[in-house]
């Protein structure tokens, strides 16, 4: 028998716990977590410390599957809410098809892996201490550092726009209160009147998630306000699944007739970027001319950024995003720290729910193993994202990626959009699958 | 004595993970992204979405061949598959087959359910085995599978749009017209009333239920 220290033992138990728990064959995952516990209690040796700041998609996922990889990996999540609510569904919400409880999450889910939660504003991260400060004045050190803090708005891009007039004029694009406050409005306004949406400017969260927001108000309005209009003004000249929405919006809304319920205005045609808003005229001021528009409800979706603490930590470039090492997920600008989801330039992933969720097992992994001294080999990237038209009428975006000269490429080949001449049932068929993703994928983050 | 144990348990550790481990990262990262719409470690929590845990390798390698040369209709799956190579596809298949087939309970309607079991025993049984439990041969898992895609896949195979083993769209034929087009949903509630995690081989026959191939052609 080899002669070994019982200290490379344990280094050597912990990555073969990482095989035995990926591919989890022939013991359960958690009678070998369990054996490797209790091994690494007695000898104290720790694999590290985790810090990750923001329990959404991204910041959740990560969390977890860091523990189901390496349990020795002491994980801490720093989230502010005790509920999430997610973006991703509440567009039923707001078209009176869905509940608020069912976007509804806690972290219980996630405290069974042994997760320490703490419900507090991360507000500072000294990155030479490796220390993340919080607004009641914790301090928690860390080895790795994950930032998943998603989006902030550029409230400076919008006159007459800011935190304190979107509780009057909602963006909507943080679940939860604001999901309730258009709701709301949509609720109480009168027959024939208008709902604007005001599109930003790329890269935003969620690209298609405006275009599905027009189409279930839409679907709403037909049903109970048949007379109201939806006004998109946008800051670009396409948009995401844009064939498939115009194709859906002629069979169920009457787009391209006199009858359009919706009307979508890019910078061309009279549109553009909202500049400035009213908010006593209830107007908003649109393109390079700045032409008025008034409506009943408005919706801004203002262009964004990256995540407060992201940009107060110097995790941000010019553009407002936070530049990553595409591999791993580690910052460019700063070492030991990790950005996912919405707040990182993951070209050419687009910001989504989905994509959180798959950049965050590639950097749990990537970290699980850099604190073994190894890395991961070729990571695949996957982004799936519905969009739903009207009750029976679903599409699809779908992407593989490899890693390739730096950039997040797509597989050539494979993924795009539903087809436009899908059949009727197949639109329905996607419908049903979007509701089981989204089940899946919240078992997956929060479970 | 001790480090002898360690010894041991450290060899038999590494034996069973004889690739590099990096690589079992990679597995982990590749199978991690069909989870978000599969559910956790493949059992799917519905309400459409398939289970794809527990079927035997060939069986989920030819599904995704099939996904990836349009042969099989989707509505998603082709432009997934067709972003993965073979050796992925027999790594997804390995790591799939070894996780159980959580199954859930779903709304049924006992007497749809009834005429199915009957349906599956005289029709379907010889290829889906146990009550359709058994993955062989490419049978796949019916029992207990997302009533909604079984739905979809019985429409698929019936339309014609799906192609089947020639025995089954002879069985079917034979049900269809002996039975009617609502044979299909019967079947549909059979499947998704089972929810045993036990599988046991059905042996209780009743004295006049019988496999369609006793019936002669005429019937």
């Amino acid at each position: 028998m080899p002669k070994i220290t019982r200290r490379q033992f344990i280094k050597l138990a912990a990555g073969t716990t990482a095989a035995y728990t990926m591919v989890g064959s022939i013991e359960s995952q958690a009678n070998h977590s369990e054996k490797v516990r209790r091994i690494v209690e007695k000898r104290g040796a720790i694999q590290g410390k985790v810090v990750v700041i923001g329990g959404g998609a991204g910041g959740a996922t990560a969390a977890k599957y860091i523990r189901k990889a390496d349990p020795s990996i002491e994980v801490t999540l720093i989230e502010p809410k005790e509920y999430y609510y997610t973006c991703f569904m509440s567009n039923e919400v707001l078209a009176g098809e869905r509940a608020m409880q069912s976007i509804k999450f806690g972290y219980d889910g996630l405290a069974k892996y042994g997760i320490k939660v703490v419900h507090s504003l991360a507000t500072g991260i000294d990155s030479v201490t490796k220390q993340v400060t919080t607004q009641s004045g914790e301090t928690f050190n860390y080895d790795r550092l994950i930032v998943s803090p998603g989006i902030d708005f550029q409230w400076e891009a919008i006159e007459g726009y800011d935190e304190r007039v979107a509780e009057q004029i909602p963006h909507a694009w943080q679940a939860g209160q604001q999901t309730v406050l258009l709701r709301q409005q949509l609720e109480a306004m009168k027959d024939g009147g208008t709902v604007i949406i005001a599109s930003p400017p790329n890269p935003f969260r969620c690209p298609p998630g405006p275009y599905e927001r027009a189409s279930l108000i839409a679907h709403y309005l037909k049903q109970h306000k048949p007379k109201s209009k939806i006004l998109i003004l946008d800051a670009k000249e396409k948009f995401s699944k844009q064939g498939l929405f115009t194709q859906g919006w002629q069979e169920l809304y009457g787009y391209g007739t006199d009858n359009s319920m919706i009307e979508w205005l890019p910078p061309s045609q009279g549109g553009g970027e909202v500049v400035r808003v009213d908010a006593k005229e209830m107007a908003v001021y649109a393109g390079d001319f700045e032409d008025r528009y008034r409506g009943q409800v408005i919706n801004i979706i203002p262009p964004q950024k990256a995540g407060k603490i992201a940009v107060d930590s110097g995790l941000v470039d010019e553009t407002g995003w936070c530049p990553i090492n595409k591999k791993t997920f580690e910052s460019t600008r700063q070492p030991d720290i990790h950005l996912i989801g919405d707040a990182c330039t993951a070209t050419k992933m687009p910001k989504s729910g989905y994509a959180a969720n798959s950049q965050a097992k590639i950097c749990a992994l990537s970290i699980v193993a850099s604190l073994q001294g190894k890395e991961i080999g070729n990571p695949s990237y996957l982004n799936t994202c519905y969009s739903l038209i009207g009750k029976d009428y679903g599409v699809s975006v779908a992407a593989v990626y490899r890693l390739q000269d730096n950039m997040i490429t797509p597989v050539e080949g494979a993924g795009g959009v539903s087809p436009m001449d899908a059949s009727v049932e197949d639109r329905k068929r996607e419908v049903l699958y979007a509701q089981s993703w989204f089940k899946n994928i919240t078992d997956d983050i929060f479970g | 004595m001790i480090i002898k144990k360690y010894a041991l348990l450290l060899a038999s550790g590494l034996m069973l993970s004889t690739s590099a481990w990096a690589t079992d990262w990679d597995l982990s990262i590749l199978v991690g992204n069909c989870i978000g719409c599969h559910g956790p470690e493949g059992s799917s929590l519905g309400p459409a979405t398939p289970t794809i845990a527990g079927l035997e390798e060939d069986t989920f390698v030819e599904a995704m061949e099939e996904f990836k040369e349009g042969e099989r209709p989707s509505t998603i799956m082709e432009r997934i598959a067709k972003g993965y190579t073979q050796q992925e596809f027999e790594q997804m298949a390995s790591y799939f087959s070894k996780q159980p087939f959580v199954r859930h309970t779903q709304e049924v309607d006992a007497q749809k359910a009834k005429k199915g079991h009957h349906l599956h025993r005289k029709y379907c049984e010889k290829c889906h085995e146990d009550n359709g439990y058994t993955d062989h041969e490419g049978s796949g898992i019916l029992a207990g599978q997302w009533m909604p895609n079984l739905q979809f896949n019985l429409a698929d195979f019936h339309a014609g749009v799906r192609n089947m083993p020639r025995k089954m769209k002879k069985r079917m034929q034979k049900m269809i017209k002996r039975y009617g087009e609502n044979s299909l949903e019967n079947l549909v509630h059979f499947y998704g009333s089972q929810t045993r995690t036990d599988v046991k081989r059905d042996k209780d026959h009743d004295s006049d239920d019988h496999d369609s191939d006793d019936d002669s052609d005429s019937d």
